[in-house]
């Protein structure tokens, strides 16, 4: 029995909860490349990048908070600087919208050449991220770093296991959750989230009913931005921000979107748990798990992992691979929100 | 001096011209009716009036304003609706986000003009909350008109309102047009059932290859051999 727990606890630790944050980081990822999808239909290669963005501003703000000794007590501060990191952001993405994506807009240019503008805006926003704030790793977080520390509870419970739980990720779950709540009453009951539905559902009779296109594009990038920079402040509050990893982001992030099915908000929160929980699972080394679930006699020699971490980006794109062979629209029928 | 009136419209999608001097008139309460063979330029005929094609020659005039350059956005502020012969619902909303979606553009309580429009179409009532793409074809083009309708126009254009639908529904499809139309709205409408659809009209055009073949009351042209020998069946 207390084996059993004991394997609970260590699987809680290990994979149930941080996969639960990943997830969660991955799943407002994929909300704003599968938003974008919709009302712009085209894939956005350069979200990750846009995260990398918003987290770089929302960092600087969060130094410069720290410098005049304003903090958030517990929480980090990170969260006092965000809203002026998705501000920036949403400038920058409405700024690249007018510059670039607006032209081919005008022009009725297919989807595939949209994408490759996202291509170019990504390097220029991994440029210039990598100008300001250079390409290391950098780490923001402060105030508590410990809701349950894994000694704490080793005391309480009496097992041999911890289980820990970091304020980055508790604060992650709640923030996706409040985010999602208000992204879904947003499109479902206001008058412009519905107009954001007409339009990506079908856009001419969207204009014959006088929704005007420009302001449903500007408000897809406005929350676009600030759903990416939210996941982006999230994960390197949770990690750490190292604009690299961003960029590399990309993929687990589309391949939450497209599993899911692409358009689709709630396949978008399904894909990124998927994604999250096939990766850390799959990277997960076994051996003590097992240890005290099996007899002393049967128990591993090896690690059981069945993939070094290094791979773990190898699970999405096989995963990624596998649904647009088998099941091209997704878990939830896709292309339209 | 006709309420809507599109006068000599010519021109296409591209190079080729599909509208040669092409004229449809409509007046308040009535209802005029386009009828024609496949191709004839019905459907390009609408969207010329409605601003979604440009004219190379001719223009469109409402109550005598000349809005020929006026975009589909800025006809519909005008009080002009066009419910188009395809993909006229939006699917993955309910019933009742489609009506909202038609009065987009009111900002005063539009919970009247809903409940006119259930009136005129119980079904959608009870089908509010259920997605317009779950809906049978006769019901859509119900949504369809009744989208339309929100933004309480003076004119309501229909481009084949009842393709696709059962004889008896199309009968019922009718008489809440010929009810739109007696609160005074005019409607100018194409339709494929041409025998019908004139015995309604106040007026009727047969366009063929983009002009304008017969154009007199749906009376007169019903009567027409000519009419009936070429477009009516006998
Ligand atoms: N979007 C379009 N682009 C180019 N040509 C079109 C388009 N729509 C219709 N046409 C052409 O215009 C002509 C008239 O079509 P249409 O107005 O749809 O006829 P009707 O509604 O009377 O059946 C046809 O020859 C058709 O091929
Ligand atoms: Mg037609």
């Amino acid at each position: 029995m207390v084996d059993i727990l004991n394997a609970l606890v260590l699987f809680s630790n290990f994979v149930l909860i941080p996969g639960l944050a990943y997830g969660a980081q991955l799943a407002l990822g994929a909300l704003g490349v599968t938003l974008i999808y919709a009302v712009l239909r085209f894939s956005n290669f350069a979200h990750g990048d846009l995260m990398a963005f918003g987290t770089m501003a929302t960092i600087l703000v969060t130094w410069w908070f720290q410098s005049m000794g304003i903090s958030f007590g517990v929480l980090p501060t990170a969260l006092l600087a965000l809203p002026f990191g998705i501000a920036i952001a949403a400038v920058m993405s409405l700024f690249m919208d007018r510059a670039v994506y607006s032209f081919y807009r005008k022009k009725r240019a297919a989807p595939v050449t949209f994408v490759i503008a996202s291509v170019g805006v990504m390097f220029i926003l991994n440029g210039v991220v990598r100008l300001i704030i250079g390409p290391d790793d950098q780490r923001f977080a402060d105030g508590e770093r410990f809701i349950v520390r894994a000694r704490d509870f080793e005391a309480w419970s009496g097992l041999s296991e911890g289980l820990a739980l970091r304020s980055t990720q508790a604060i992650t779950l709640v923030v996706a959750i409040l985010i999602v709540i208000a992204l879904f009453w947003f499109l479902n009951r206001t008058r412009m989230g519905k107009a954001m539905r007409a339009y990506s559902d079908n856009e001419d009779l969207a204009l014959l009913s006088g929704i005007d296109p420009a302001r449903v594009v500007m408000v897809t990038w406005i929350i676009a931005a600030a759903l990416a920079t939210i996941a982006g402040v999230l994960y390197g509050l949770d990690k750490s921000f190292k604009p690299f990893t961003y960029f590399q982001l990309l993929l687990p992030i589309f391949a939450a979107a497209i599993v899911g099915g692409i358009g689709n908000p709630v396949g978008a929160i399904a894909g990124g748990f998927v994604i999250a929980f096939s990766e850390v699972t799959v990277t997960y080394a076994y051996k003590r798990f097992l240890g005290h679930l099996l007899p002393e006699n049967l128990a591993p020699d090896g690690l059981v992992q069945l993939l070094s971490t290094d791979y773990k980006f190898a699970v999405s794109f096989v995963i990624l691979v596998v649904v647009l062979l088998f099941r091209p629209t997704g878990l939830f029928r896709g292309k339209v929100i | 001096m006709s309420f809507l009136i599109g006068d000599g419209m010519t021109g296409g999608y591209g190079s080729a011209d599909i509208l040669h001097d092409c004229t449809i008139a409509v007046e308040k309460g009535e209802i005029a009716v386009i009828v024609g063979p496949n191709g004839a330029g019905k459907s390009t005929a609408m969207k010329a009036v409605f601003g979604m094609l440009p004219l190379r020659l001719g223009h469109v005039r409402l109550e005598g304003e000349d809005i020929t350059a006026l975009t589909p956005q800025a006809r519909v502020a005008k009080g002009m609706a066009f419910v188009p012969q395809t993909q006229n619902v939006f699917t993955s909303l309910t019933v009742q986000e489609n009506l909202e979606m038609g009065a987009y553009l009111r900002r005063d309580d539009i919970r009247g003009t809903m409940e006119q429009v259930f009136d005129l179409f119980p079904i959608l009532g009870e089908k509010r909350r259920q997605p317009a793409g779950e809906l049978s074809g006769g019901q859509r083009q119900q949504v369809a008109v009744g989208r339309a309708l929100m933004t309480q126009p003076s004119v309501l254009m229909l481009d084949e309102p009842t393709a696709g639908v059962s004889p008896i529904v199309m009968d019922e499809l009718f008489d809440r047009i010929i009810e739109v139309a007696r609160t005074g709205i005019a409607i100018l409408m194409v339709e494929q059932n041409a025998r019908q659809a004139l015995n309604i009209a106040d007026r009727g055009y047969v366009l063929v290859q983009g002009e304008n073949r017969y154009t007199d009351t749906g009376e007169a042209l019903l009567a027409n051999p000519d009419v009936r020998r070429s477009f009516l069946g006998g």
